[in-house]
């Protein structure tokens, strides 16, 4: 069965699907997704989406639950390259997915990660200093 | 496609796909399968395609319910046929108990 590749890249995982999403395609991404997380301890998920023409309701849970269960494994998640016509659609859809970080294009996706991560990492030193 | 050569727009393509995406899942998981038939159709001078989407599932016991955001029998989260009617210009449902039911929607170019 095809798969989606997770690539890892320092403290992240980047995800580019590039195929139009099948429902069991979607559940095996979310189970490589989370147990990745998990093997390599990822802060950040990146997940680009600048490929799909369609984001139907189905798809669109599948990437909230995504970034739910990373959030839960200790890792933040952005969605990058929505398509408008799919920004469209999913709003009118009812679907405007609220509990997803998004970010225009990768770079812009990759920066957001790395201030969230950095974030992390500087408040930590930082109590260790007190400390 | 049809909708492609129609010349729909891009966000009208996209709006019509979804919707038929909802809908065929609909149709797979609470009619247990069905039949969707595709048509163009015409309004003076007006083109548009209509789909219709047939099952002979249990039917849908309070339509007005199952048409409001947020209101699932399934595992999904309720914006099936709220959401695809927002998608569409013309959206028909007709369900009866124990026989089945039958979506229409029409966009017009």
């Amino acid at each position: 069965m095809d798969r989606i590749p997770i690539l890892k890249m320092g403290d992240c995982l980047l995800v580019t699907i590039q195929v139009d999403m099948h429902d069991e395609l979607a559940m095996s991404l979310q189970e490589d997704l989370t147990a990745q997380i998990a093997k390599y301890a990822s802060r950040g998920v990146l997940i680009d989406i600048s490929s799909l023409e369609i984001v139907d309701s189905f798809i669109g849970r599948m990437l909230a639950n995504i970034a739910a269960m990373s959030r839960v494994l200790d890792a933040q998640t952005v969605l990058t390259g929505m398509q408008p016509a799919v920004a469209i659609t999913l709003v009118e859809l009812g679907m405007s997915l609220p509990g997803i970080r998004t970010a225009l294009n990768v770079e812009r996706g990759m920066a957001l990660l790395q201030e969230f991560i950095g974030d992390e990492v500087e408040s930590d030193q930082g109590d260790d200093t007190e400390e | 496609m049809w909708a492609a050569e129609l010349k729909f727009s891009l966000v009208d393509q996209t709006k019509f796909v979804t919707a038929t995406s909802e809908l065929a899942r609909n149709t797979l998981e609470h009619g247990g399968g069905g039949l969707m038939t595709a048509e163009v159709v015409e309004n003076g001078l007006r083109k548009g395609i209509r789909l219709t989407f047939t099952d002979s599932g249990p039917g849908i016991a309070n339509i007005e319910l199952a048409l409001k955001d947020g209101y699932s029998t399934g595992s999904g989260m309720g914006l099936g046929l709220s959401g695809s009617k927002r998608l569409v210009n013309e959206f028909y449902i007709n369900s009866e108990l124990g026989h089945g039911t039958v979506v229409t929607i029409i966009r017009w170019k």
